[in-house]
């Protein structure tokens, strides 16, 4: 069973500055745009993956291990925030 | 966002299965409603578990409180439902989350809709709009299996008013004993207790991912805009 972004929001405060969950996305299969908090995430895999809520393709991957973070975004193409 | 170490100053119990936790952070700067934090448990052979809680009281509350409810076979709920009790302490990171939160500049019409433990962020938006005796209508639609599954219940009725109401509906209550509504939200449910499309009220919907998908897709039904709902899902990803 899947949630949404809202529960990656932790996680990925450890990239960002900003809280990403209000950050509107642009899927890079089908342009879909949505706020990140409402993309399909799963946390069960070994890492967190985030889906497009439209055609389900990977938006992003976040994995930690040893104390590092890896952060695979190629599935989002424009990430548009407020700006501060 | 970097952890933080929480110590519990107080524990209130809720119903059977929840209590509500008062948490001492140091260096807490305040939160927004809705938002929601991280907590992380250690065990001394370094084993670590780590879920997401949300806040339940409101902004501008001294320190913060998380409303937990203990699933049975849940790895962390159940330690801080019968075991972490006041002086204890805990990791915690946040708050966290600008997306489902609710700001008292927003004066349109706000529906918030709940399923069990979902009712927690929704909760912090309802006293909020108390505490700043917002004028701009607020309705919360609380779903829950049963009356002694109610969380909040006193406090809920003493927060309507002539800008606050409140409908609760029970899935699993038999009809003997309760007077109020019965069975699951769904259009008929929300046709009959919400604001028409009209209104365009802004939506807020938590709780488990089937609550939140079957509620927001009655609100489309209905014929409210996708950009009007917001979504916050929990589900059981360990407890």
């Amino acid at each position: 069973m899947n949630l949404d972004g809202n529960a990656a929001a932790g996680a990925l405060s450890e990239v960002f500055a900003l809280d990403m969950t209000d950050a509107i996305t642009t899927c890079s299969t089908c342009g879909d745009t949505r706020a990140l908090g409402e993309l399909p995430t799963y946390m069960n895999a070994p890492g967190l993956v985030l889906r497009c809520a439209t055609c389900n393709a990977v938006q992003a991957r976040l994995v930690r291990s040893g104390g590092r973070v890896w952060l695979d975004l190629r599935g989002i193409r424009v990430l548009e925030v407020v700006s501060a | 966002m970097r952890w933080l170490l929480a110590t519990v100053a107080a524990r209130f119990p809720e119903t059977a299965a929840a209590v509500t936790l008062e948490l001492e952070v140091p260096t807490w700067a305040g939160h927004r409603a809705g938002q929601h934090v991280d907590v992380r448990l250690t065990a001394e052979d370094g084993y670590s578990a780590q879920r997401s809680y949300s806040i339940a009281s409101p902004p501008g509350a001294r320190r913060p409180e998380l409303t937990v409810v203990r699933l049975d076979d849940g790895e962390v709920s159940p330690y801080l439902t019968t075991i972490l009790g006041p002086g204890d302490q805990l990791e915690l990171r946040g708050p966290i989350g600008g997306y489902f939160v609710w700001d008292v500049v927003d004066r349109r019409p706000t529906l918030l809709v709940g399923g069990g433990s979902g009712v927690v962020p929704l909760m912090a938006m309802l006293r909020h709009h108390a505490d700043v005796d917002h004028d701009g209508p607020m309705h919360l639609v609380y779903s829950a299996r049963t009356e002694s599954d109610l969380l909040y219940r006193d406090e809920l009725a003493s927060l309507v008013g002539a800008h606050r109401a409140v409908t609760i509906t029970l899935t699993r209550q038999p009809a003997s004993g309760w007077s109020g509504r019965r069975g699951r939200v769904d259009t008929q449910l929300l046709g009959d207790v919400g604001w028409p499309p009209a209104v365009a009220p802004r939506c807020y919907v938590c709780g488990p991912t089937p609550f939140v998908e079957t509620t927001a897709d009655a609100l489309i039904a209905l014929g409210h805009q996708a950009t009007d709902i917001k979504t916050e899902r929990f589900g059981p990803t360990g407890g």
